[in-house]
C-alpha cells in the first residue's frame, strides 16, 4: 500500500515536472549592448524570431533600367515629384508602387481608366504624390534617422492601401454627461500598449511641439518643470517606441538614469531624430492632404491618418530588419530638384550620422573586455 | 497535549461567551452580540464580538464608505454607467487628482474636484480611526504603541497626498485613486525625479521593510517552534530555566551569537515597521521639493558608480550638441 502511494506520488511529480517543462519558454537569446551589470541587453525569443524574419522580407525588385533618355516630366503631363526620372525609371517605379500599395486594385487605384494618366481626379493620386515627396524628403534630409537603408513606400505599406499601423488624434471614450476625462485609464487601448497610461501620447510629441523631457538635469531644483501627468504621457510614448520596435527600454537607455544621454546608446539619438522626422511628416506632408481626404480616411475628429514609429517599424528594431530597399530604388533617395533658377531652400541639415545600421550582433560589446 | 505544528490553529477552546473586561461609562459603545465560529477559530479566536465601535468608529466608517462610494461612482461615470465595462476595466479606472494647471486652487468637480473631496473624506475617516485606536487602548489600560505605529503610516499617506503637493504648489503631484493608475503614478514619480533608488531614505525604507519581514519570520518561527513547550502562553517563561523562551533565545545565541529577549524582539519589530514608513515619508517629502534628480544627486555625493562610456563616440543630447 505504501509502495503504491509512493509510486503515485512519484508519477505526479514527474508528470508535473514534464508539464511545467512543456510550458517553459525557450531560453531567450540575449545580446549584450551596454556595460556589464546594467541590464542593457537585447532579448529574443528563438521561437518567435523566425516569424519576425518571415514578416520582414523584401519583395523582389523589378530589374533596374537606364537613367538615360528623355525625362518623365518632358514626356508626361502633370508630373511634379518624379519628373526628373527617365521615362524607364518612372515606369518602373510606377509598377513597383502598384505592387507595394495597391496590388489588388492595380493602376486604377490612383488613375481612372479612360482618363489620361495626368488627371488628378482621384484623391489617392494626390495623396500618392505627397507620400512620394515625403519619402524622398526622409531619405534626403533625415539620414540621422533612416541611415543608409532609407525608406520606400513598401517600408510602411507592405501591400496595403494604407499602412496597417497609423493613428489619429485621440478622443475620450464614451462617458457620462459632464464627466471630465483625462485621456487615460482606459483598458485595452493599443495606443497605450494596454496600460492605463495616457491613450494619446502621439498628439503632444509627434504632431505638436511637446518636448519629451521628464527629468531635470540638475541634482537640485533649478526651475525644470514637468508634471507627473506629462511624465506619464512620455512614459506612454516610450511604451509605444518599445512596442513598435519590439525592444525593451534598455535598447536605448541605461535604466538607472533614463534621462542621461551619457548613459544611453546612440540609438537614443537616432530615435530622437525619428521623433523630429515623424513630426515633420505629420505636419508638412500628411496634415495638408486632409483637405481632400474622404471621411473614411480620417479619424473621429476629422484629421488625417498619421505616422508613428509602428507605421514603419512594425515590431522590428529596424524596418524590414535593416534591409536596404533604397539601393534597389535610388530614385526615391532625394527630392525632385527645384525648378531651375530657384534658390535652394534646403535648411542646413546635419550630415547623415555614421550609424550602425544593421545586424543584431553589431551592437554586441565584448563582455570579457569590460 | 495538542501541539501547534500546522499553519492553522489546531487547538480550539470551546468556551462560553466572554464579553471582555468591564469599561464602565463607555459600555454602550460595545455591541452585545457574540457568536462562535469553528472555521474562524482555525485562524484565530473562535469567538466573534463584541465590537467596540463607538462614535469615532461610526463616523470613520461613514466617511470611509462615502469616499469609497464617490471613487466608485466616478469610475462608473467614466465608462458611461455601463456595468459590463465597469467590471471589465475596473483595474484601469481611476479618480485622478486635478491637472497641473489648477495648482492648489479648487477645480471643478468633474476635473479633480471629486478627488479633493474624496481625499478630505478619506483623511477624516483615517484620522477618526486613529483616534479610536487611542481610545480603545486607553479603555483597556494599554499604552499607545498601536496608535503611534498607525500614526507613522498615516504620516506617509499625508505626505503623499497632502503635505508634499502643498509644498510643490500643485494637487497634480498627488496620487490618483485606482489600481493600475496609482502604480503608474509610482513609476512616473520615480522617472520624473531621476530614479528613487538613489534616494537614501528610499533605501532606508526598503531596508526596514525587508528587515520587518525577516524579523517577523524569525520571531514567528521561533515562537511556533517552541510552542511545544508552551511558548505561545508566555507565562513565567522569561526568568525560568529550560523554558520555551530560553530555548528560543538559545537557538539564536547558538546560531548567531546574539539574541533578542522576549521583550526586545517586539521592540525590534515595532521600530522596523514604524521606520519603514517614517523614512519613506521623509524620502517622498524631499523629492521634488529639495532634490530634483536623485540620480544626479547620488552622482554628486559619490553613491553612484560611474561606468565607462558605452560607445567610442560619446552620446550627446541632440538638443545641445547637435547630431554629428
Amino acid at each position: 500500500m505504501k509502495a503504491f502511494t509512493m509510486k503515485r506520488f512519484a508519477s505526479v511529480l514527474i508528470l508535473g515536472a514534464a508539464f511545467l517543462t512543456g510550458c517553459e519558454a525557450p531560453p531567450p537569446e540575449s545580446v549584450q549592448r551596454g556595460y556589464r551589470g546594467t541590464g542593457m541587453e537585447a532579448l529574443y525569443n528563438p521561437d518567435t524570431l523566425q516569424a519576425l524574419v518571415d514578416a520582414n522580407q523584401m519583395p523582389a525588385a523589378i530589374p533596374a533600367v537606364s537613367s538615360e533618355g528623355p525625362k518623365a516630366g518632358d514626356i508626361y503631363q502633370n508630373v511634379e515629384v518624379l519628373g526628373h526620372l527617365s521615362v524607364g525609371e518612372f515606369t518602373r517605379l510606377m509598377a513597383a508602387i502598384t505592387q507595394w500599395v495597391s496590388p489588388d486594385q492595380g493602376c486604377n487605384y490612383c488613375h481612372v481608366a479612360g482618363e489620361g494618366f495626368e488627371a488628378d481626379t482621384l484623391y489617392t493620386k494626390k495623396v500618392a504624390r505627397v507620400m512620394i515627396a515625403m519619402t524622398q524628403n526622409a531619405n534626403e534630409n533625415w539620414g540621422a534617422h533612416v541611415g543608409g537603408a532609407g525608406v520606400t513606400c513598401y517600408t510602411c505599406h507592405r501591400g496595403n492601401n494604407v499602412p496597417e499601423q497609423v493613428w489619429t488624434i485621440g478622443v475620450p471614450p464614451r462617458r457620462a454627461e459632464n464627466m471630465g476625462h483625462m485621456m487615460q485609464n482606459v483598458a485595452h487601448q493599443e495606443s497605450s500598449v494596454y496600460t492605463s497610461l495616457p491613450i494619446d501620447p502621439f498628439t503632444p510629441y509627434l504632431l505638436e511641439d511637446g518636448v519629451a523631457r521628464a527629468q531635470g538635469d540638475t541634482a537640485l531644483p533649478q526651475g525644470h518643470e514637468a508634471s507627473i501627468q506629462s511624465t506619464e504621457h512620455i512614459y506612454s510614448l516610450m511604451m509605444h517606441y518599445s512596442d513598435a520596435l519590439g525592444v525593451n527600454c534598455t535598447h536605448c537607455h541605461n535604466s538607472r538614469a533614463f534621462g542621461s544621454w551619457e548613459e544611453s546608446n546612440s540609438e537614443r539619438v537616432q530615435a530622437w531624430h525619428g521623433q523630429q522626422m515623424v513630426k515633420e511628416m505629420n505636419n508638412a506632408y500628411i496634415n495638408p492632404t486632409n483637405d481632400w481626404l474622404p471621411a473614411h480616411r480620417q479619424g473621429p475628429l476629422g484629421d488625417a491618418q498619421k505616422v508613428n514609429c509602428a507605421t514603419c517599424h512594425q515590431g522590428a528594431y529596424q524596418p524590414l530588419l535593416g534591409a536596404n530597399m533604397l539601393a534597389d530604388y535610388p530614385n526615391l533617395g532625394a527630392l525632385a530638384p527645384e525648378p531651375e533658377a530657384a534658390p535652394a531652400v534646403m535648411e542646413e541639415t546635419p550630415a547623415p550620422m555614421e550609424m550602425e545600421t544593421s545586424s543584431l550582433d553589431q551592437g554586441v560589446m565584448g563582455g570579457e573586455a569590460n | 497535549m495538542r501541539e501547534y505544528q500546522n499553519i492553522f490553529t489546531q487547538v480550539q477552546v470551546a468556551a462560553p461567551d466572554y464579553p471582555g473586561v468591564p469599561i464602565g461609562d463607555e459600555e454602550y459603545n460595545r455591541t452585545s452580540g457574540i457568536i462562535h465560529n469553528h472555521w474562524l477559530g482555525k485562524l484565530g479566536d473562535a469567538q466573534i464580538g463584541p465590537i467596540y465601535l463607538g462614535t469615532l468608529g461610526v463616523f470613520a466608517l461613514i466617511a470611509g464608505a462615502l469616499a469609497f462610494f464617490i471613487i466608485g461612482m466616478n469610475m462608473f461615470a467614466s465608462v458611461n454607467w455601463d456595468p459590463v465595462q465597469f467590471v471589465r476595466q475596473l483595474f484601469w479606472l481611476a479618480l485622478e487628482p486635478p491637472p497641473p494647471e489648477y495648482g492648489l486652487t479648487i477645480p471643478p468637480l468633474n476635473d479633480g474636484g471629486w478627488w479633493l473631496i474624496v481625499g478630505a473624506l478619506l483623511t477624516l475617516s483615517i484620522m477618526l480611526w486613529w483616534a479610536r485606536t487611542f481610545r480603545i487602548s486607553r479603555n483597556l489600560g494599554m499604552s499607545n504603541y498601536l496608535a503611534w505605529a498607525f500614526g507613522a503610516a498615516i504620516l506617509l499617506y499625508l505626505v503623499l497626498g497632502f503635505i508634499r503637493p502643498i509644498l510643490m504648489g500643485s494637487w497634480a503631484e498627488a496620487v490618483p485613486f485606482g489600481v493600475f493608475p496609482h502604480l503608474d503614478w509610482t513609476a512616473a514619480f520615480s522617472l520624473r525625479y531621476g530614479n528613487l533608488f538613489y534616494n537614501p531614505f528610499h533605501m532606508l525604507s526598503i531596508a526596514f521593510l525587508y528587515g520587518s519581514a525577516v524579523l517577523f519570520a524569525m520571531h514567528g518561527a521561533t515562537i511556533l517552534a517552541t510552542s511545544r513547550y508552551g511558548a505561545d502562553r508566555e507565562i513565567d517563561q522569561i526568568t525560568d530555566r529550560g523554558t520555551a523562551a530560553e530555548r528560543g533565545a538559545l537557538f539564536w545565541r547558538w546560531c548567531m551569537g546574539f539574541n533578542a529577549s522576549m521583550e526586545s524582539i517586539h521592540r525590534w519589530g515595532w521600530w522596523f515597521a514604524v521606520l519603514t514608513v517614517l523614512t519613506g515619508a521623509v524620502g517622498i517629502l524631499l523629492t521634488g521639493t529639495v532634490v530634483e534628480n536623485w540620480y544626479l544627486w547620488g552622482m554628486k555625493h559619490g553613491i553612484v558608480p560611474a561606468y565607462p562610456p558605452i560607445e567610442a563616440t560619446p552620446v550627446i543630447d541632440p538638443m545641445i550638441g547637435g547630431a554629428q
